[in-house]
Formats: structure tokens, sequence, C-alpha cells
């Protein structure tokens, strides 16, 4: 039914992202897809890495190391953004249009009084791509 | 490219870099949580003690005014008559050793790394640095300060052209005129950038060449190796922090209070303090929706706008003021500028000390003390140039066209002034009484269409000071959160609107002055940081691969 997941990562939070890493894996396997993992980062060095090119080997080590503990296909695909804070679902959605993914995989906090203010990443990729988009919420 | 298989330690960039390398994890001091429904991201101790100490400060401007406006009121000139020598002297280093590294060989090396590809193009990277770091000023001052300098402070004791009686001198005229903008010139042309560029290279080479965070400590790793993850770098940082919301909040009071005088002058709308709160509120707010929208969707859009309108401005009072009359003031600016540089900056053996002291002094005092914050900014969007681009973007053509500014806006002013002293609104506001905010709208008053163009003039102000205080809500953001980039965004909102909090309080409660006075003085100590920081660059640079070697 897909062909190719998106799964956006954050890998300075990967402890926050067991279920939907989880989540991942199974449906890749169940659909036979292939997944994409995405994150996004600043040029300026952060927790991850210390430059965009020491980023992408991360999470291209992150991608191979999902692959082989699961068994599935997957690659990566690392955005470097110049203000992430505010950037990253138009970097997302961009990325899914770019890796041509038909359904987008998410970790997403459980909805609180600030989403009426800043809505949850995962709310604004629904309302804006053609991809199905399973959020997948803390247990 | 890097070994693929390795994820925990360092790779080698792409292309030779030298990656200082330290056990320090950038974060790894923060406090994360969430106060309610809002998530933070906060380094501990500099969020919470910078904080606390602006509170302080507030209260203490609040309950001992007069203590407060005396001690800083005194403190100021003391530190700009006694160290005059020294603000001026460590300016000077700044600009030979900036205009050093343009020509030297380290003028290759690429911020980011060899294969870094620039960030921005050069508009909206030039947009950007120009409004975040002076535009403001030029709004204020460009009218001014070289009808100031022409016919008052008398600059290298050149004599003014306008007698006791107001009539003119005929013989002075030329070489007052002259040395108006040289003295003007001087202020806003290479020193200033200098400061800012010595600033914005360290953390850039520090943070992108050398992988550390985008914080003013990184700067002084090689000084103090791992203890800058300490309290020294703590401390370094909260100053920072400290001069930028401080110099933010007090500029944002005057501006507000210098837009409500223009807004009085041109269109009777009352000078009093609720206008001024509501036009805080306003910038405050036009600030929230930019920083909101993001680097690129609110600061850079902002700033190239108004670096447009402002554009727009220059041209039309270089044609309505005679653009021949004018371009001969640019080039008789430059040449004057040019003749008198170091002469200017001489500080030994000077009789004009009202001059030196009271202007050239004090702005280097506030320039540095505004450099961690615009030094910061320019670092964030300079990545993928080289040294020489950087200095000659940052040094060489900020000064240019600050030089051509003043010439436009100066020039116009003073042949106003010269041409019909009698009935020269520049003259009655500069001259005869001394009136900064009203300058600008009575030079253009002398022009015509005045209404659209004094207009259009507030709007600028508004706008700069938007574009001020994004930038400047970014920077303190960044540092507070131990140089995390991407913190969350309800703390970008705190700083900004807390910085709008502190200035309508210091604007209702009084003490705008004194905090200011206080700002300026923090210039004292961040030149030694800045004059360290020259070293720091040096360092730097030799680790780093040049194009060709």
């Amino acid at each position: 039914m897909f062909k190719r997941i998106m799964a956006p990562v954050d890998l300075a939070h990967l402890d926050k992202l067991e279920r939907a890493l989880k989540v991942t894996a199974e449906e890749a396997k169940l659909h036979d897809a292939a997944v994409t993992y995405v994150s996004v980062s600043a040029a300026a060095p952060s927790a991850v890495a210390h430059t965009p090119e020491e980023f992408k080997t991360r999470l291209g080590a992150f991608a191979r190391e999902q692959a082989k503990a699961h068994g599935i296909n997957a690659d990566a695909h690392a955005i470097i953004s110049h203000d992430p804070t505010t950037d990253v679902d138009d970097a997302l959605l961009k990325a899914i249009r770019d890796t041509g993914a038909d359904l987008v995989i998410m970790a997403s906090h459980r909805p609180g009084l600030a989403d009426y203010f800043w809505p949850s990443n995962g709310g604004k990729i629904a309302g804006h791509t053609d991809a199905s988009v399973f959020i997948v919420r803390d247990a | 490219m890097a070994d693929q298989t390795d994820n925990q330690g360092i790779p080698e960039p792409e292309g030779a870099s030298d990656l200082i390398s330290t056990d320090y994890e950038i974060g790894q001091d923060n406090v994360e949580g969430s106060v309610g429904p809002f998530g933070f991201d906060v380094h501990n101790p500099v969020f919470l003690i910078s904080g606390l100490t602006i509170v302080a400060f507030v209260f203490y401007a609040l309950a001992l005014p007069e203590q407060a406006s005396s001690f800083f009121g005194w403190l100021r000139p003391a530190l700009t008559s006694n160290f005059d020598w020294f603000f001026l002297w460590s300016a000077n280093i700044f600009v030979v050793f900036c205009l050093a590294l343009i020509v030297s060989p380290w003028g290759s090396v690429r911020i980011g790394g060899p294969d870094a590809q620039p960030d921005y193009g050069y508009a909206g990277w030039f947009a950007m640095l120009f409004a975040a770091g002076m535009g403001i000023g030029l709004m204020f001052f460009g009218v001014l300060e070289p009808v100031y300098h022409m016919a008052i402070s008398q600059p290298l004791g050149v004599p003014s052209p306008i007698a006791e009686d107001g009539t003119l001198i005929p013989e002075n005229i030329e070489a007052a005129k002259r040395m108006g903008l040289a003295a003007t010139i001087y202020h806003w042309g290479l020193h200033p950038w200098a400061i800012y560029a010595i600033v914005a290279l360290a953390l850039a080479l520090f943070t992108y060449n050398k992988g550390l965070p985008l914080t003013i400590r990184s700067a002084f790793y090689p000084l103090l190796g791992d203890r800058v993850w300490g309290w020294w770098g703590h401390i370094i940082d909260t100053l920072a922090v400290f001069a930028t919301l401080f110099g933010l909040a007090t500029s944002l009071g005057f501006g507000a209070q210098q837009a409500n005088a223009g807004l009085e002058h041109i269109y009777g709308i009352p000078n009093n303090v609720t206008v001024q709160v509501i036009l805080i509120t306003g910038i405050t707010g036009i600030a929230l929706f930019s920083v909101l929208r993001g680097l690129d969707g609110g600061v850079k859009v902002l700033s190239e706008v108004n670096m447009v309108v402002a554009a727009l401005l220059l041209l039309f009072v270089l044609f309505a003021a005679g653009p021949a009359n004018i371009m001969g003031d640019f080039f008789a600016g430059l040449g004057a500028y040019a003749a008198d540089i170091i002469p200017l900056s001489n500080p030994h053996g000077r009789e004009d000390t009202g001059y030196m002291q009271g202007w050239t002094a004090f702005y280097w005092a506030w320039w540095i003390s505004w450099s961690p914050f615009v030094g910061m900014f320019i670092a964030r969007v300079s990545r993928g140039r080289t040294v020489r681009e950087f200095l000659t973007c940052v040094l060489i053509i900020p000064s240019l066209v600050c030089v051509l500014w003043m010439a436009v806006f100066g020039g116009a002013a003073i042949d106003q002034v010269l041409s019909d002293p009698a009935t020269s609104a520049v003259k009655a506001q500069v001259i005869d009484s001394y009136n900064p905010p009203v300058s600008l709208f009575a030079m253009l008053e002398g022009l015509p269409l005045a209404g659209i163009t004094s207009t259009i003039g507030i709007i600028l102000v508004i706008v700069f000071f938007v574009t001020s205080s994004d930038s400047g809500s970014l920077v303190i953001d960044t540092i507070t959160a131990g140089g995390k980039i991407d913190a969350p965004v309800p703390q970008r909102v705190f700083w900004c609107t807390f910085e709008g909090a502190v200035a309508i309080v210091l604007l209702i409660g009084g003490g705008l002055t004194a905090l200011q006075a206080m700002v300026i003085s923090t210039g004292l100590p961040f030149t030694v940081v800045l004059l360290l920081m020259c070293w720091a660059i040096v360092k730097g640079l030799i680790s780093e691969k040049r194009a060709g070697s």
C-alpha cells in the first residue's frame, strides 16, 4: 500500500522516539516499503554534530543501524536549515516532496494549551501534504 | 567523506579544517522542561542569572533613581574622559588588524571549512548586518552630526563658519563643511565596523570552523581552554546578555521618545508616555511576529524591505538636494576622511576634548557595548564566506554606504544651513537649540514632499528598531540556551517581550538614562575582551587551511 515511508527524527532526543521508530519499522516490513529517516539541523554546532558534514554522517549511520536492527531497507536525508526552530515544518514538507514519500510516521507530544499558539509539527504536516501521516503519541 | 561506519567520534570535516577537540557537549549544562504548556531548554545558570540581574538592576534604577542616575551619570563621562586614549587606540588596532587580515594569506580561509557554501546571497546578508548594526543610528545622526561638527564641536580646532550673531563667516565655510563630514564619517566608517567585524569573525571562526557552540565564550577557548565551560564562560555570556538586553531596551525607550517627537513635529500627535508605550508595544509586537516567522521568513525579509525603503529615501534626498552638489560632498567627504583619519584617530595632544571625549570615545564605548550582539548576529549569517570576503563586506562596503549616507543627509542639511542661515529649520533644531530627534525632519522640511518623506522617515525609524529588536532577541536566546540555535519558540518570545517590558518599565518609572549609561560603561571591559579576540582570531586562523596551500 505504501512505497516509501518518511520518518522525521531528532537525533538529540532519540529516547522520545522509541515507539515511533518501532512503528516505522513494523509498517515498513508490513508494506515492504523503504524508509527515509529525515532530520533537520542548523549549520552551527549542536549537541548532535559539530558541522553539517558530521550531521549527515551521523544520520546516515543512524539509518544503517535501524536498517540492520529491523531488517528493513533504509536511507537518510539530512536537511540544513538557517533557523530550525521556525522552519522545521516547511523543511519536512519539502522533504516529503523530495523523497517522494507516501507515508509519514512521526512522534508527537500530547496536545496541550500551547498547541493553540504553536500547532504541533505533526498537525501542521498532516494539514499540508498529500501523503498519509501517522502520528505516534507517547505511551 | 567521513567514515560511514562510526558515528561516535567527530569525523573529519570535508576538506581540511581543524575542529577543536573538547569533551564539552553543546547543551550538556542545559535544563529542559516545561512551565505549564510552554517548553524550554535553557543554559544553567546563564539564563537564570542574566534574567535575575536584569530584573535587579531595573529595581535598583526604579527604587533609587537619583542615586542610580548620579552614579552612572558620573561613571560614563569619567570613563570616556580618563580612558579616551584606550578607546581610541583599541579602535585603531581593530581597524589595522582587519585591514591587515584582508591582504594577508589568511584572507582565503573560508568560514565553515573550504567547501562551505554561503548561507545567504550578498543582498540578504548585507541587509541583515546593516539593519541589525546601525540602521537606526543613521536615521538619528545623519543630519545632526555633520551639522553639529561643522558648526559647534570644532574637531581638530577647525573654526565654526557661523558667528555668535548667526551670520556666516565666509572664510571658514569650506574647511568647516569638509570637517563636518569627515568628523562624522570617522564615527560611522571603518572604526565601528572593525569593532563589529572582530567579534563577528572570532565567533564565526570558533563556531563554524572549530565546532564550538555559537556563544560569546567560545572565542575565549584559545585563552581559557576548557575553563570557558565553567564560571569564566558564564560570566562572559551573562555580561553579553546583559549589555545586549539593556542596550536594546534603553534604545527602544529612547527610540520611542524620538519617534514620538517626530510624530508631534509632523502630525501634532501629543508627546507623552502613553503614546510612547503604544509605540514600544507596537515595535515589540512586530518584532515578536518577526522572530516567530524565523530568521529567513521574518528578520531577513524585514531587513530587506528596510534596505529598499532607506535606499529610496536616500535617492530622493540626493536628487531633491541636487545630485551634483551632493556627489561633490560625497567625494569631498571621502577625501576629507582619508586626509583626517590619522589626526582624528590620535588621542594625544588634542585640544578638541569636547569632540574627542564627548563624541569619539563615547561612540567607541557605545559600538563596543553593542558588539557582542551585532557581532554574534553577523557571525550567525556569515557561514560560507572567506575571511577576505567577510571583512570586505563587513568593513569596507558598510563604511562606504555610511559615507554616502552622511554625505547625502549631512551634505543636504549643511547646504540648507549655509545657504540661508536665518530661516533654516536645521539650524534652529541643531545649532540654535539642540533637538536631535527632530533634526532629520527639519532637513526634510527644506525639500519638496516633506509630508510624505517625513512619514517614510518615521516608518523607517520604527522598522529599524524592529530589525534590531528581533535579531537581538535571537542572539540573547541563543546565548542563554548555551549556543543552541534550535531552542523552543516560547524562549525567543520571552526575550522579545521581556525587552519591551523592561523598556516600558524604565520609560514610565525613569531610569533610561542611568541604565543606558551603564550599558556604555560595559564598553570598557568589552574593549579588553575585543583585544583578546584579535589574538584568538590569529590563533584560530593559523590552524585553518588556506586556499591553495
